[in-house]
């Protein structure tokens, strides 16, 4: 790779936008690719032009920072190669391959910041590929892009303080929510000072619930999740679940789950980047030092796709590996005071919020034989735990190659971890020595005619 | 585990597992060595393309051989892989092709392999599907496909239920000859295993096996680039295959297109390859133009793996030249997922018995041989 070639970030939302802004202030121009049709990354998605809604309706307390964002984003502008609706399909050292409105192409890169945020985290509950059933993510989406609720009568399952935040802008947008929380989030008296130290973050976490209480809406702690049961139609009409020993059934028209998030790290991976199991967020992680350097060579990380530790930090972080990027570039770097002492509380705060929302293991080892783990391939509980007890493996990728789960359109994304969970459950099995699903090419399922470049 | 084998077996793809198999079954105690899992390189991320058309003719025989052990998977290893003989096809761009799939026609004949030779009409009558232009194509009828992430674990879990110790994340770090025998240094290990005979199946690590025991060959490296789609409905009945190499389709019985053309980028000592996105991108191209059909479909993942390539394109299979005992087979050069079954059947036979019915007639591991002083082992 040759020093010509441009410095490019992956993701413009609060880390790759934080990011490109150092980087334009040390007076470079990189390159932004970003999936999205315009900045602001899952946090600050917008919604169609033509659906106005003013800012604090579509972000509540974050109106502030969603609007300094967008001030910040349209400064950038001019001085950025904005590249909107565009996927990186495969990367090698020095070169993404893109695809950009059906067009494939490359983009060489001397320096490459991935700030490539998470998605949420799902667990196969029975019934969960019925129509009306949706992440976490995917109701909030609807919200903000579309101003469209996913149901009226709406289920929110799962743990983790976004799941509070959906509720609650469910419930204001005039939806009935009931709140089934997998864990006990503030059972440990020993975490409630940590978690305080939260600030202004706690104190949005215990408004949000507070509010829930005050309009009524039930919010169930201790809830594990059994089934999702559908109409004649197939539709999602009803939510099951265990609370104290008694199975309850709550009719609904729809239903959201989210067990937290986890790191989008597919292109780090692609890299050769190194990962390791964080145990408290349960999950691969790619390894970068504490300005966000990765193993891999020119490659640095930054925001969720790091660490899944919520957009603040995720701007702080974004910058931090700008720095680091100007630094090993030889250029004199913007003056950055404290930014490290912020990041380390927010850290705190972050630490405290993974122990009180914990991803629910149990949840997935108790996975009724039926559930459908992998959708794509129609790999279900059973399958993955049949094709281990006759091999006599538990490795996550020999389990793959045995019964196909994760080779589907979504590459494992969502079933990976799920059934590296069921395989450690049943083999009493250290989760990190089942390992963890490699990625490959194409990140995203691409027509033949594409890559043909005859479309 | 005792310390001393009938047969020590190094490396654990689908030759080496089909030799622990049979050498079980014909008595002897035996042990293979695996350094990472069986069938994780070559034998396991190939093609999947099950085969006997469109070879050369040193491995007819092996072939013929094999195809039967593919038929009676179930049997002999409790599952049949995916083997479905869904047939080859091979097609002709111009005449001359189809003169020469006359000629290779009847050169399976001799072996007792039927193919069938089709002129462009009935092509195009009985594969709508193809692209128009091809001059014709021969099928045989009794080729097909299997499911190669199936097929080395399965050899190597019916060896161990028979009794063979099957011991994979197992790093053999060099093999010594001694007087009645061999001694196997394994990796962490202080004391070696001992064996009367060692079978080396070390596939894409096969050279550097055979050079510790003074066999030099030159063996290169290859990643065949392989490609997969979402499943579709049924389109595709035979694998597809084209005059000249190129681009090679099949459809898994569960619906996926699995297609390849060109090589990835392999690093055999980091046991590290990836595909290439230019080639899979000519490689969708390519099967477009033969399925147009495809243009649609979604492709899904891409991926590769390590495999030994001889100088002449053929495996190194049987005796070594130079010491008594040792038998090799390696080099497949992208194409011994057919012949593994067979392979592993007559490198058995060849350590226990001394011979074996199937000829092994131009795959000699001596066409090779070097004086060592002259000819350094190339490690690339």
């Amino acid at each position: 790779m040759t020093g010509q070639e441009p410095i490019v970030i992956v993701g413009a939302g609060p880390a790759g936008i934080a990011a490109a802004g150092v980087l334009v202030a040390a007076g470079l121009r990189p390159v932004v690719i970003d999936q999205a049709g315009t900045g602001g990354g899952q946090i600050f998605r917008r919604p169609e032009p033509q659906l106005s809604r003013t800012l604090e309706d579509l972000y509540g307390f974050d109106a502030r920072r969603a609007r300094r964002f967008r001030d910040d984003f349209h400064r950038l502008l001019p001085n950025i190669d904005y590249r909107p609706r565009t996927e990186v399909w495969d990367a090698k050292p020095g070169v993404l391959h893109l695809v950009d409105n059906g067009v494939v192409g490359i983009q060489r890169w001397s320096r490459l910041i991935l700030a490539t945020g998470a998605m949420d985290r799902v667990i196969p509950i029975p019934g969960w590929t019925a129509p009306g059933v949706y992440s976490l993510g995917g109701a909030q989406i609807a919200l903000k892009a579309e101003a469209s609720l996913i149901g009226r009568k709406v289920v929110f399952s799962g743990t983790g303080p976004l799941l509070y935040l959906v509720s609650y802008q469910y419930a204001k947008a005039g939806a009935e929510v009931v709140l089934l929380e997998a864990g006990r989030p503030f059972s440990d008296p020993g975490n409630l000072l940590p978690l305080a130290s939260g600030g202004l973050g706690f104190a949005k976490g215990v408004y949000y619930m507070a509010w829930l209480r005050a309009h009524g809406v039930r919010l169930l702690t201790d809830s594990s999740p059994i089934e999702i049961t559908h109409d004649r139609h197939g539709r999602a009409a009803g939510f099951v679940f265990r609370r104290r020993g008694v199975v309850t059934r709550l009719p609904c028209d729809a239903v959201a789950i989210g067990f937290g998030l986890q790191a989008e790290t597919q292109i780090a991976d692609l890299l050769g980047v190194a990962f390791h199991f964080a145990d408290l967020q349960r999950q691969w992680l790619p390894v970068a030092d504490a300005e966000g350097r990765a193993s891999a060579e020119g490659v640095y990380l930054a925001g969720d796709g790091l660490s899944v530790r919520g957009s603040e930090v995720a701007a702080l972080s974004g910058e931090a590996a700008a720095m680091a990027l100007l630094k090993d570039i030889g250029r004199p770097r913007p003056a950055m005071f404290g930014r490290h002492r912020v990041i380390r509380r927010a850290d705190r705060f972050r630490h405290a919020l993974d122990r009180a929302f914990p991803f629910p293991v149990t949840a997935v080892c108790d996975l009724d034989d039926r559930a459908v783990v992998c959708r794509c391939e129609g790999v279900t509980a059973g399958a993955i735990r049949a094709t281990a007890s006759s091999s006599g493996e538990t490795e996550i990728n020999r389990i793959k190659s045995f019964c196909r789960v994760g080779m589907g359109r979504c590459q494992g994304r969502l079933c990976g971890p799920v059934a590296a969970e069921l395989l450690a459950g049943m083999a009493s099995e250290n989760i990190q020595s089942v390992g963890r699903l490699r990625s490959q090419a194409p990140l995203k399922p691409l027509p033949l005619a594409t890559l043909a470049g005859t479309r | 585990m005792a310390g001393t084998f009938d047969i020590a077996i190094v490396g654990g793809g689908l030759a080496g597992c089909s030799a622990a198999l049979h050498a079980r079954l014909m008595g002897a105690s035996v042990a293979l060595f695996e350094q990472g899992q069986c069938g994780a390189q070559a034998s396991g991320v190939n093609y999947g393309g099950v085969r006997q058309q469109g070879r050369h003719v040193a491995e007819l025989p092996l072939s013929r051989r094999s195809r039967a052990i593919w038929g009676n998977l179930a049997t002999l290893v409790g599952s049949d892989c995916e083997f479905v003989a869904s047939g080859h096809l091979k097609l002709a761009r111009h005449d001359a092709d189809m003169e020469e799939l006359e000629r290779h026609r009847q050169r399976l004949d001799d072996y007792g392999i039927k193919a069938e030779l089709l002129g462009s009409a009935k092509l195009r009558r009985e594969y709508p599907f193809l692209s128009k232009g091809f001059a014709g194509g021969s099928l045989c009828a009794e080729d097909g496909q299997a499911n190669p992430r199936l097929v080395a674990p399965a050899f190597a879990r019916a060896a161990r239920a028979l009794g063979a110790e099957i011991r994979e994340q197992t790093a053999v770090e060099s093999v010594v000859a001694i007087g009645s025998g061999f001694l196997v240094f394994l990796k962490d290990r202080p004391q070696p295993i001992s064996a009367r005979r060692v079978i080396n199946t070390a596939g894409a690590w096969g050279a550097v096996v055979a050079g510790w025991l003074g066999d030099h060959v030159k063996e290169q490296v290859m990643a065949p680039n392989m490609c997969v789609t979402e499943p579709i409905a049924p389109l595709i009945g035979p694998n597809l295959g084209i005059c000249g190499g190129g681009i090679y389709i099949r459809q898994a019985p569960h619906g996926s297109v699995i297609f390849g053309s060109g090589l990835g980028v392999a690093d055999r000592m980091a046991r590290r390859a990836r595909p290439l996105a230019d080639v899979t991108q000519s490689a969708a191209r390519e099967a477009i133009a033969m399925v147009p059909q495809l243009a649609n479909v979604l492709l899904v993942r891409t991926w590769t793996g390590i495999e030994g390539r001889m100088a002449d394109g053929l495996p190194l299979v049987g005796p070594s030249p130079t010491i008594e005992g040792l038998f090799h087979a390696f080099g497949f050069s992208g194409h011994g997922f057919q012949l593994g079954p067979a392979v592993g059947a007559v490198l058995a036979e060849l350590a226990l018995e001394g011979r074996s019915p199937t000829s092994l007639a131009g795959l000699s591991p001596s066409r090779f041989h070097q004086d060592p002083t002259s000819a350094p082992v190339n490690q690339q």
